[in-house]
């Protein structure tokens, strides 16, 4: 019961210690479970960007970088546990661009991601309003009218706006000669795969996010897939013309002389000659070909200012 | 020996009740109880989600002004007025009258909660909707701001044992908002290339008490369940991180000498 | 010989102070002193001695920086002890939104009564510090002097075997000083060992049976007040009157006139020097007293010594 006179407390710390990591250890319980609770925590205050925006007191700025965090953090922990439910990605991504009008990279999230019909929230609309935001927020980043061609393009197969949406982005200061040339090519020859590539290739190049960039990469991957497939088909129809018959599958191709090499997808796998007479993937390739749903909207009609 | 912390913690209680202040905070929790009635009727159908999102936050935040404002005081009070002299020249030891005090502040909150619980209830039926079973989950809420509670009150009455009322109260809701934003500064860390940064981060994510773990309050809205692990989960936690506390203060307050 | 109910071994206290709190303040001084039970000990010193620091450092208030104190046998670190003892500080202050009958009843819970004794004896000490009439009101209404009672009764209510009380008589009017230099009577009859320090010197001399002088930290003596004092030298008072037309001699120049009187100290030694020279000038004389110093005058003396060692070494406002 002696009280320690100016001595180090050796007892308390040592049992503050141990609690110490015995809370750790159970918040690390506590976060593996509660998931699903935290994400729907800030419904209340998403549902009105502009009460938030009046509560930061003046730290818009700061409010917005953590929102942008959750949203990041949000969408990777829905992708890694495939989950289906992108729901909360707008109003994140709205408050977020309320916040901070300025925040480029969370245009061009949403742009993506927003619309992206499997490990997005598939409202192409939504994406369209957030990146005609992004623009009248910030008229001089050709970036975001990039983007927003690329929605035209690729999701809503709108080529006459996709054209238009280049041309307006190669105005702006600092874009690339390469936008006029894209906007020529849509006009020309709409959705073909060289045009597309061209496309991914760009936001590629000039995101600095990282799940965008492997966003794109991925649809380039699948872009060589579709070109592969296309090239192939045609040397088996070459074959056909000559022997009168379909190949057996791509070796038989190579032994006539017609392709140098068995091709493989970019994962490594050989195509796979089907019985249809078409080549398509080895069905132990990871590469997936999404099947897109029907589109829940259809390309409406151009608006384009 | 041990009916010590009993007779403080009690007489603690009695000095709250007698501070007109508590009436005027729970006066005031209980309008905004009231003013949530009015905004759910504006837009219909989402009376219920307004009621108990407007009242339980009410709670919690007006829970947490009194457990900040009434903490701070704890001991640096006696210890300024001097109470302390003749109360410590009894046989009750330095710890067991800050265990008192603590459990007495408890108390008061937890009578005060349970006040403007009720007032929730009372718009809830005065609206006209009938009681379901996922309504027992709003009791959940409401013992996850407990929880809360009890832990902001341990660090008040930690600060309280040698800084003043002013000081304590700034580190307390500095410490309070730390805890709440938690996951968002680790976000950050990680975000960053930094290695030092982002171990910097993680330590203070799982150092600082994470006040994010108690909020259910939009979930409880919506009707849904609380998962019982968490109930558990939380539970544990706030004893254990409000015995880290406490036996921080104890360490501190049993050195000091009084003036 | 039963063991000290007081027994104080080496006890020092250093502050800090300093902007940096790097210096140390010796506020008491390697105190050794034992007080035996059922005595009445007074504790005395100036301002600033360590007297209150001495009572803080032996109920537990603030820790020595080296030293021991026992009380009844148990260490002042025993939280034990607290059961042997009763403390009034000086200047109490209480819960104030507490009445008096809840701040003796919420400390007699700290002492196991059922709740019928505790009721009893909180209406019994009521009464005896004469607040039965304002037990119901609260202690935020009080004056000082009622609160002073509140706090001895307080300090006695447990029937402790030693008190200790800091300055018991400050605030109080005389029918109230009457009141406790009664009650100390009293707990002394009862056999209890009372510690208090004043600076009233003629209570410590109505009252202890022994005294200590602190100043500037160190004990500067202990005995019974009268041992104390005739340590000192002593000298002679003569009162005398002068022949009408006399002038005062010069080597009587040190009397002080006193209406038609005077009055001359001088030492023993010189007494029968001082008589001639009266007798030389006829004049009358009235009384020749030996004269002794007071514990007062001892007093002066001491702190006198002390004056250039003794700062406020206790912050306390007063």
């Amino acid at each position: 019961m002696k009280t320690a006179f100016r001595r180090v407390p050796w007892l308390s710390l040592g049992a503050m210690a141990l609690l110490l990591g015995a809370a750790a250890l159970l918040q690390m319980r506590i976060d593996a479970q509660a998931s699903d609770v935290a994400a729907q925590k800030d419904e209340l205050l998403l549902s009105s960007p502009s009460a938030i925006q009046k509560l930061s007191l003046g730290n818009e700025g700061l409010l917005a970088d953590i929102y942008w965090t959750r949203t990041v953090q949000f969408y990777g922990s829905h992708l890694i546990a495939h989950a289906s439910n992108y729901d909360l990605l707008w109003p994140l991504l709205d408050v977020t661009t309320t916040l901070d009008p300025k925040l480029i990279v969370a245009y061009r999230f949403g742009a993506i991601f927003l619309s992206e019909p499997e490990a997005g929230a598939n409202r192409t609309d939504l994406a369209v309003k957030l990146v005609k935001r992004g623009i009248a927020a910030n008229p001089e980043n050709w970036h975001l009218d990039s983007d927003l061609a690329f929605l035209y393009y690729w999701r809503l197969k709108d080529y006459p706006d996709a054209a238009a949406t280049y041309r307006e982005a190669s105005q702006k200061p600092g874009a690339p000669l390469g936008l006029k040339l894209m906007a020529a090519r849509v006009s020309a020859m709409g959705g073909s795969v060289e045009t597309s590539r061209m496309i991914w290739t760009e936001i590629y190049d000039s995101s600095k996010d990282q799940t965008v960039r492997n966003k794109a990469a991925q649809e380039l991957e699948l872009l060589k897939v579709q070109d592969d497939e296309q090239r192939l088909d045609a040397v088996a129809a070459e074959y056909q013309h000559r022997f009168g018959r379909l190949p057996a599958n791509a070796e038989e191709l190579r032994a006539a002389g017609l392709l140098r090499d068995v091709p493989t997808d970019p994962e490594g796998y050989p195509y796979v000659f089907g019985s249809d007479g078409k080549f398509a993937l080895d069905p132990q390739s990871p590469i997936e070909i999404p099947v897109l749903p029907p589109s829940a909207e259809a390309a409406p009609a151009s608006k384009y200012k | 020996m041990s009916a010590m912390p009993g007779v403080v913690a009690v007489n603690t209680f009695r000095e709250a009740v007698r501070d007109r202040v508590l009436y005027n905070l729970v006066l005031f929790a209980l309008m905004m109880i009231g003013a949530a009635i009015l905004v759910g009727q504006i837009s219909l159908g989402i009376e219920r989600l307004v009621i108990i999102n407007l009242g339980l936050s009410a709670i919690s935040i007006f829970g947490l002004v009194m457990a900040v404002f009434i903490g701070v005081g704890l001991v640096y009070k006696e210890i300024e007025k001097r109470t302390l002299y003749t109360l410590l020249a009894k046989p009750i030891r330095r710890s067991e009258f800050l265990v008192g005090k603590y459990g007495g502040l408890l108390l008061t909150l937890l009578v005060n909660t349970s006040f403007m619980t009720l007032g929730v209830g009372v718009a809830l039926y005065y609206v006209g909707r009938p009681f379901v079973r996922a309504d027992a989950w709003i009791l959940v809420a409401v013992y996850f701001i407990l929880l809360e509670l009890a832990l902001v009150t341990a660090l008040a009455l930690f600060f309280s044992c040698f800084s003043s009322p002013m000081l304590s109260a700034l580190f307390t809701l500095g410490i309070y908002v730390t805890g709440i934003f938690a996951s968002d500064i680790r976000g950050f860390g990680e975000f960053t290339n930094n290695e030092a940064l982002k171990t910097a981060t993680t330590v203070l994510y799982y150092l600082v008490p994470n006040f994010h773990n108690f909020n259910v309050i939009s979930a409880v809205a919506h009707g849904e369940a609380v998962p019982v692990a968490l109930i558990w989960q939380n539970t544990l936690y706030a004893v254990v991180y409000a015995g880290v506390v406490l036996i921080a203060a104890s360490a501190v307050f049993s050195r000091r000498n009084l003036k | 010989m039963s063991a000290p109910a007081i027994e104080i071994t080496g006890l020092t206290k250093d502050y800090p102070v300093g902007f940096w709190r790097k210096r140390m303040r010796r506020s008491l001084d390697n105190l050794t002193l034992q007080v035996e039970e059922g005595e009445v000990f007074g504790f005395l010193g100036p301002n600033g001695a360590g007297k209150t620091t001495t009572l803080k450092l032996l109920t537990g208030l603030i820790f020595p920086t080296s030293g021991t104190a026992r009380v009844r046998g148990r260490s002042i670190d025993d939280v034990r002890m607290h059961r042997d003892i009763g403390y009034l500080p000086e200047q109490p202050y209480f819960y104030d939104y507490l009445t008096a009958r809840e701040l003796l009843d919420y400390y007699a819970r700290f002492s196991n009564y059922s709740a019928t004794e505790r009721r009893a004896r909180v209406e019994r000490f009521l009464e005896l510090v004469g607040l039965t009439s304002a037990g119901n009101v609260q202690l935020r209404k009080f004056s000082k002097g009622m609160l002073q009672r509140a706090g001895i009764a307080q300090a006695i209510l447990h029937d402790p075997p030693v008190v200790f009380l800091d300055e018991p008589m400050s605030g109080l009017d005389p029918i109230g000083r009457r009141e406790v230099r009664d009650i100390i009577h009293d707990l002394k009859r009862q056999g209890r060992t009372v510690f208090f320090s004043t600076h009233i010197l003629s209570d410590a001399e109505m009252l202890c049976d022994r005294v200590a002088v602190l100043a500037g930290g160190k004990l500067q003596g202990v005995g019974a007040p009268n041992e104390i004092v005739s340590v000192e030298i002593s000298g002679m008072e003569i009162l005398f009157e002068l022949r009408e037309g006399e002038p005062l001699p010069q080597a009587l120049a040190k009397a002080v006139a006193i209406g038609p009187r005077y009055r001359l100290e001088v030492p023993e030694s010189e007494l029968y020097y001082t008589l001639d020279r009266l007798r030389g000038c006829e004049a009358r004389i009235l009384s020749i007293t030996p004269v002794r110093p007071t514990l007062e005058d001892y007093f002066i003396r001491i702190v006198g010594r002390e004056q250039t060692a003794v700062h406020a070494v206790e912050g306390m406002a007063r």
